[in-house]
Order: structure tokens, then C-alpha cells, then sequence
């Protein structure tokens, strides 16, 4: 009898821009052959909101306000960045204090974001208390950031030249003690993350990156470390990362339940960076008088919870810039998560794209 | 602060040949950017292309002029991630580039203009895509 070849037939299926997994807009056409996906092709610019653009409009020194407004989650380190490049352009010397004071916040940002994530990943593969938990101990690093800053999302404390709020002693010494309390939690629930079996069974083997498409491809963060690439912005010391003791978490497998364990040893690792900075920081001056106007141009690199941020900024000595990029790293990426998608089971497909931790805000800047 | 950052003017028919180097050196390609000269929302004549590629903390960036609607090369046969950086070109700037392995045609971002970030670019890049 001959034998018949059944030829699979392709169905493409459209995920997102709105989908109960994604908090923000983002859309693939996932291309299926039965139920392996064969290619993933995405959109974005549902939000676009061209913030690069009004450098032309906002005098510079007001345009840290814009960039931090680039995203909710990593508010703060992208108004870091941009400040970060301005000083340089215009050879400020940001005083110590002020500095140590950014690294808290970047700290702090991180450990919220991360928490916020793995209450958005648990939520994916369906774990609800898990998602109950994480988000409980989000709101204690929220209070934290309230009470040192003011703001919630949006901090506002960081400026050309430094900072414009400080931490006094006694509220370092009580937010040392709420983040010691918040760090015992946190290890609790990272816990039932890192070995608890149903957690395994959705995340250990799914989503493979490869170390050599990891860095082919251009991967930043959690997604490029847990390909086994040490890579960390943090590690070229700025600000001042180089008086503080830190390794770069890895892992070997490339696959989501490696991109949770990065994320995890990097909640543990921000809690200690924030006791260094405490315990190390200096008496001084908040920030430097900014006079004249940026004439120049850099590139600035920092690490964000979410990977490598890049941000580009060129001035004419006039008071608005010329151009104020950021590269951010849910775009650099995109590339990546859309290999992983590929070969993948369309049942995986939530926990693979959170597992790069989306952040469309910051793509469509 | 640990590393180098430099910016290295080339001519743009050296950049596959540069690309191919830093590939074979085993950097990775950081970002690629476009600068319009001058800024503002008038026509320009002159588009400022920065291509930057890392490896253990040195930075270095290809920097080269193209005119505006000036046809690029793509650097995905060497890079293969660099498509979204090229489509960006394209949608928001109206750089068209020859040869992008993933080309979305002008869908990639949602414009309610064309080629929001170089208005008048005059080539028409992105004039049928819109689709705000």
C-alpha cells in the first residue's frame, strides 16, 4: 500500500497586542505547524511616544525628567543615564555622596522590577499565591523608595550635577532594617521559584538560548547571563560600582527556569550592594553647580534590571540637545526571544516572552 | 571606570568590510543610531549613521554621513540581530537599507506619519505605511 505523506498545515496565530500575559502592547504573528511554532514576526509601536524627540523642546536640564518618564519600572536609571552622559559632556564631578545615593536607588529599582517580574512570571504559569507573594514584597521596596524619594514610579531625585534628595542616618538605619525583614521574605519565596517541582516542570527546558546565539544575536541581561555569558555594565565599575563587592550571577542551561535563577541571585545580590552603599557611604555635598551649556557628545552604558541600557547623547552648546537616544534592552532582546520562539510549543509562548522580561515602554521610548 | 569608548569616521563603503572585522574579533554589536543634522522638523540634507560594537568593556562606534533617502547596506548577513536596528532606520527615518535578512517593509513600527523622525524625507519611504 503506498504510503501517504501528510504535508503539516501552516496556521498563523496572532498573540497580543492585548493578552492576559502582557502588561503592555506587543504583537507576534506565530506561525504553526500543528503546535510548534516555526516563526514568530513582531510589531510594536503601539505606544510610540517619540520622547527622543523633545530634547529640541526641553532645555537639558529638564529633559531628565522626560527620561525618566521613558518607563515606570526603571524610572530612575534612565534619568541616571542621561545624567550620567551630560556630566560627562560637561566634565562634572558628582560628589561621592551623591553617587552612592544613585547606586541605593538603581538598587532598589532593580529589586522592585524583579519582584514585580516574578509576580508577572508566576502569574504566567499559573502559580496565583506565588504572584500574591512577590507583589506583597514589591509594595515594601515601593514604600522604601516613597519614603526616601517621594514618588512611587516616578523618583525625580536625580539631576545634572547629582542628586536632590538625601537619606539621613536614622532612615538609613530603619530602611536597612526593613530591607534585612523584606531580604528574609524575598529568600522565602525565591525559595519555591528555584525548587519547587511544578515550577520546574513549566520552566526547566523550555525557551533554549544558546550561549552562541545569546551573544550573536545580541542579547543584554538575565537573558544573555543565563546563557552562561558574564556580562554586567556594572562590572566597569561606573558610578560607583568599583568600591563595591559583587560577582555576576550565571547560568549554564539557556532556558526560563535559568533566566529566573539570574533574576533571583540578582535580588539577593542588589540587597547586599544596598548594605555596602549603606554602610560606606560619605558625608558630603548633594550635587555640583551646573553652569554653561553641554557641547559634546557620549555614549553611556548601564546596567538596568532589565540588561544592558545604551543611551547616546549629543550636545551644541546651546541649552536643548542635538539628540538623546536610549537603546534599551527589551529591544536589543527582541531578536533572541524571537529564535527562542521558534521550535517552541505554543502553550510556552507566555512564559518564554516574559521570560525576557518585556518592557514595551521602554522599546517604543 | 574600567574600558575605552572611542568613535572611528569611516566612509560607508568600508562598513561591511569594518562590520566583518569586529565579527571575527568576536564583539558584539551593541546599537546602531541615526542623528539628523541639524535637528528640527525641517528637511535635512545630512543623516549622521553611529554603529557601535563591544567586547570586554572597549566601545568603539563606526560613524559615517549618508544623505537623507541615502540607500545603506544591511550589516545582518554578518550580524543577524541588526534587523531591528535597520527596520528602525527605515520607519522612522526613511533610510532605506539593501539586503535586511527580516524586512518588515515599513510595518515594524505603528507611524501616524511617515518617517516621523526625518519629516520630508522625500523618498517616500514609508509613505504607504502608514497605518496609525
Amino acid at each position: 500500500m503506498e504510503q501517504q505523506i501528510i504535508t503539516p498545515k501552516r496556521t498563523i496565530i496572532p498573540f497580543g497586542p492585548q493578552h492576559p500575559v502582557l502588561p503592555e502592547p506587543l504583537h507576534f504573528d506565530l506561525v504553526l505547524e500543528d503546535e510548534k511554532i516555526i516563526d514568530a514576526i513582531p510589531t510594536i509601536g503601539y505606544i510610540h511616544r517619540g520622547l527622543e524627540m523633545l530634547v529640541e523642546k526641553r532645555e537639558f536640564t529638564e529633559m531628565v525628567f522626560v527620561a525618566e518618564r521613558i518607563c515606570g519600572i526603571c524610572s530612575f536609571i534612565h534619568g541616571l543615564g542621561y545624567c550620567q552622559a551630560i556630566e560627562e559632556i560637561m566634565n562634572l564631578e558628582v560628589p561621592k555622596r551623591a553617587q552612592y545615593l544613585r547606586v541605593i536607588w538603581s538598587e532598589l529599582s532593580r529589586i522592585h522590577s524583579h519582584l514585580l517580574w516574578l509576580g508577572l512570571a508566576a502569574d504566567a504559569f499559573g502559580f496565583e499565591n506565588l504572584f500574591n507573594q512577590s507583589w506583597r514584597a514589591r509594595e515594601t521596596v515601593l514604600d522604601v523608595i516613597e519614603e526616601t524619594t517621594g514618588g512611587r514610579v516616578i523618583f525625580g531625585s536625580c539631576k545634572v550635577g547629582g542628586v536632590r534628595k538625601d537619606i539621613d542616618k536614622d532612615t538609613m538605619t530603619r530602611i536597612l532594617g526593613v530591607l534585612a525583614k523584606l531580604e528574609k521574605d524575598v529568600r522565602s519565596i525565591c525559595n519555591v521559584f528555584i525548587k519547587d517541582n511544578s515550577v520546574k516542570h513549566r520552566l526547566c527546558g523550555v525557551g533554549y538560548l544558546s550561549t552562541e546565539d545569546a551573544k550573536r544575536l545580541g542579547a543584554v541581561g538575565p537573558m544573555l547571563r543565563a546563557s552562561g555569558v558574564s556580562y554586567d555594565v556594572r562590572s566597569t565599575g561606573y558610578s560607583i560600582y568599583d568600591d563595591l563587592s559583587f560577582e555576576i550571577p550565571t547560568e549554564k542551561d539557556g532556558d526560563c527556569y535559568a533566566r529566573c535563577a539570574v533574576r533571583v541571585a540578582e535580588l539577593y545580590q542588589s540587597f547586599s550592594l544596598i548594605r555596602q552603599a549603606a554602610e560606606k557611604i560619605p558625608d558630603g555635598e548633594l550635587s555640583v553647580k551646573v553652569t554653561g551649556m553641554p557641547n559634546g557628545e557620549t555614549f553611556q552604558r548601564l546596567e538596568q534590571p532589565r540588561g544592558e541600557v545604551i543611551y547616546y547623547v549629543k550636545g551644541n552648546g546651546t541649552k536643548f540637545l542635538s539628540r538623546f537616544r536610549a537603546r534599551t534592552p527589551t529591544f536589543a532582546n527582541i531578536p533572541a526571544m524571537i529564535q527562542v520562539l521558534k521550535g517552541s510549543d505554543l502553550a510556552d509562548v507566555p512564559n518564554i516572552v516574559l521570560t525576557i522580561d518585556p518592557c514595551i515602554s521602554c522599546t517604543e521610548r | 571606570m574600567k574600558g575605552s569608548k572611542t568613535i572611528i569616521p569611516i566612509q560607508k563603503s568600508e562598513l561591511i568590510s569594518r562590520v566583518q572585522k569586529y565579527y571575527d574579533q568576536e564583539f558584539r554589536m551593541a546599537q546602531i543610531c541615526c542623528v539628523k543634522e541639524p535637528a528640527g522638523k525641517e528637511p535635512t540634507q545630512k543623516l549622521e549613521m553611529s554603529y557601535s560594537f563591544e567586547k570586554d568593556h572597549v566601545f568603539e562606534t563606526l560613524r559615517f554621513d549618508v544623505a537623507s533617502g541615502e540607500e545603506i547596506p544591511s550589516i545582518t548577513p554578518v550580524y543577524n540581530g541588526a534587523y531591528l536596528y535597520e527596520n528602525e532606520l527605515h520607519d522612522l527615518y526613511g533610510i532605506p537599507v539593501k539586503g535586511i535578512n527580516i524586512d518588515f517593509k515599513g510595518t515594524f513600527y505603528k507611524v501616524s506619519i511617515p518617517t516621523p523622525f526625518n519629516p520630508g524625507c522625500g523618498n517616500g519611504c514609508g509613505d504607504s505605511k502608514v497605518n496609525g
